[in-house]
């Protein structure tokens, strides 16, 4: 009886097919906008926690110069603030687990006849750790190589391809570069770390010992000075308290009074990358609802039709229940036809919606996710709305009173 | 003694109007026994139809009973009511009321589907019916393709396809020609022949003489009844 009552609920969508079209319609829109709203919000979501676990964790920068008001004070010209025994004084911190101090230049890479620009770092070995920056070919330089700047250096993966082709991370290891016109070895192969939360890519750069960086590449700078610090502490909990920590040591150590201005800043990398998490979170949330809105839109359209349909069968039903149909018979019928309605029109719009998502992936590399948790939700929701919106036409078709009904003109 | 299959008494219906309430049927008293075979007649209005539609258990009753088969229709739950119509009763309508959208075949097999049948049993049902009313040829079609004579010929198929014991037709022929309401007729004849009971209503003389008993209605009552016998006078009184 189910499988005749499918059956007629399928004849009476082909019954009117540019109306069941148009119902549909509505349905198809709103699916298709939630699975894709859903897919790119999920992606974002996804390549904002892809970047951060990149970055590492429980992290804190320290820069030089004054803290950056509005923008518009930089401190570039100025001579770095901090230096290596700033960085040697933090690591003796409570809660501290790792200090790197950094330098940062550009150069030009050469080997044979490829060459490249590049970023070059030059900080200490504990930077690896910090940054969970791990090799996938070679070994990493040690502290004595920044002790006596050795001329040693690891490549990034988009280096490596430019340099010595696709692929070749062992190739590459042992072979002597040109870095501004001095010859450097390839020490190791950096594993690849993909964008940052800007998009930068993290694989064009060369690590390079901070001594090393600082006599041999970037040359007359204050001897043991840096721009940057980097601080990992233990763990979330003592975040705000190494903060404090840092913050006193240097006041302390620069001779910097209370309220004067600092030379320094201290920044949470963690939390400015747990609020671009959550700025995605809630993005991607957003577009969800604004989507639902359609599928609501959608919903109510079905009702309205199921209303009109209700009404012109009205003979059909009192028909029906002349010749023995039970309540909820008729009510089953009509509430078929709507569910049928939105579960047609929500295949359709998976469908668009996937490949939608998938177009928006290609064409604008922005990362997508569709989860079948997303269609899943899609496809409920819509089942759920045929049977909430369809519920009330539908009752009202199984109420009526067989021969008004069979008397209606 | 036999019961009856229709046991109407001191049966009263008014119609909620507007107006106030506008009095229909005024105390009809009716036995029908089974393998009766019934005509009832009456000027336009004085609520033949009306007195159908209640035992047909489409509408029901203001005041009195009605006892179908030793059932009171009053007490029972909706879904008892269904079922009656499903089984109980075959009803012929005087406009056919065949589903427009729905094959001849479906439209017969259509109150098997309420009664739970399996399809292809349904459709052997339908097919073996449609036969019997001589449309075999016709199963596919639909029934804007066919004369009205035939759509009540379906009508009737579908009617007798959950093989009820009673019969109830308002004004069968009424949208018909005479040689067809003879064809209509020889069909009704034959299905009381089988056992069948039957209550028709008509507005001529020579379609009511089919029936071995014709009733009478006036002004909402039953002015005239040939078959009323003593037994049932009496127990109307009761
Ligand atoms: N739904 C209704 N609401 C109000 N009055 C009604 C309704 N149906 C019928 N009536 C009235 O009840 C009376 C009897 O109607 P009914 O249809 O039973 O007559 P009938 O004997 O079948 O007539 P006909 O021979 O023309 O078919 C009529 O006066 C009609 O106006
Ligand atoms: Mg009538």
């Amino acid at each position: 009886m189910f499988s005749a009552m499918l059956g007629e609920a399928w004849h009476a969508m082909g019954a009117n097919r540019l109306r069941t079209f148009l119902t549909m319609l509505g349905m198809v829109i709103g699916v298709s906008a939630v699975v894709l709203m859903m897919a790119i919000g999920q992606g974002a979501e996804a390549s904002v926690k892809r970047s951060i676990s990149a970055m590492g964790s429980h992290l804190f920068v320290v820069l030089s110069g004054p803290p950056r008001m509005g923008g518009a004070r930089t401190a570039t010209g100025n001579a770095p603030s901090l230096n290596v025994r700033d960085a040697n004084a933090m690591s003796e911190l409570y809660g501290v687990v790792g200090v790197a101090p950094v330098t940062m230049g550009k150069g030009q890479i050469v080997y044979a006849s490829n060459n490249w620009n590049t970023d070059i770092i030059g900080t200490t070995p504990e930077y690896m750790d910090i940054r969970g920056w791990r090799l996938s070919a070679g070994y990493p330089f040690s502290s004595s190589d920044t002790r006596s700047a050795t001329r040693v250096a690891l490549l990034g993966k988009t280096v490596v391809q430019n340099l010595f082709g696709e692929d070749a991370d062992i190739d590459a290891v042992g072979k002597t570069i040109r870095i501004n016109q001095r010859p450097f070895v390839v020490l190791g192969v950096l594993e690849s770390k993909g964008q940052t939360l800007d998009g930068r890519d993290q694989d064009d750069t060369i690590i390079v010992p901070l001594t090393t960086a600082q006599r041999k590449l970037f040359g007359n700078q204050l001897p043991g000075t840096v721009r940057q610090i980097m601080v990992q502490a233990e763990s979330d909990s003592v975040m705000g308290m190494v903060e404090e920590a840092l913050n006193s040591l240097l006041n302390q150590r620069h001779n910097i009074r209370e309220g004067a201005d600092s030379d320094f800043s201290v920044r949470n990398l963690t939390a400015i990358a747990n609020s671009a998490a959550e700025t995605a979170r809630t993005m991607s949330l957003l577009l969800g609802a604004i989507a639902s809105v359609s599928l609501l839109v959608g919903g109510i359209g079905i009702m309205n039709i199921m209303l009109v349909s209700v009404t012109e069968r009205t003979r059909e039903i009192g028909i029906r229940m002349a010749i023995g149909a039970r309540e909820r018979d008729i009510l089953l019928q009509f509430l078929l036809e709507a569910i049928m309605i939105s579960i047609v029109g929500c295949l359709i719009g998976i469908l668009i919606g996937v490949s939608g998502a998938i177009l928006v992936s290609v064409f604008t590399q922005a990362e997508v996710i569709i989860s079948s948790a997303s269609v899943l939700i899609a496809f409920s929701v819509a089942a759920s709305i045929g049977v909430f919106f369809g519920f009330y036409p539908a009752r009202k078709a199984a109420r009526l009173n067989p021969i008004e009904a069979l008397r209606y003109q | 003694m036999q019961q009856p299959v229709i046991s109407v008494k001191h049966l009263y219906k008014a119609y909620r109007t507007s107006a106030g309430d506008f009095p229909v049927l005024k105390d009809v008293n009716l036995q029908v026994l089974r393998g009766d075979y019934v005509a009832i007649m009456g000027p336009s209005g004085s609520g033949k139809s009306t007195f159908m539609n209640i035992l047909g258990c489409l509408d029901m009753p203001t005041a009195g009973s009605y006892v179908l088969d030793g059932y009171a229709v009053a007490t029972m739950p909706a879904d008892q009511v269904a079922k009656v119509r499903n089984q109980t009763i075959g009803f012929v309508f005087q406009g056919f009321n065949l589903l427009a959208r729905a094959s001849l075949l479906d439209n017969v097999a259509l109150p098997l589907v309420y009664a739970g049948v399996s399809k292809e049993e349904r459709h052997a049902r339908a097919r073996v019916l449609l036969e019997k009313v001589g449309l075999n040829k016709h199963m596919h079609s639909h029934p804007n393709q066919i004369s009205g004579g035939q759509q009540q010929r379906v009508a009737i198929a579908r009617a007798l396809v959950n093989q009820p014991r009673l019969i109830l037709a308002d004004e069968p022929t009424g949208n018909l020609d005479s040689t067809t309401s003879e064809e209509i007729m020889a069909i009704f004849d034959c299905l009381n022949q089988e056992g069948i009971t039957i209550v028709l209503v008509t507005h001529e003389t020579d379609i009511a003489e089919h029936a071995k008993r014709q009733v009478r209605f006036l002004d909402g009552k039953i002015v005239q009844d040939t078959g009323a016998s003593a037994s049932s006078a009496e127990n109307a009184n009761v």
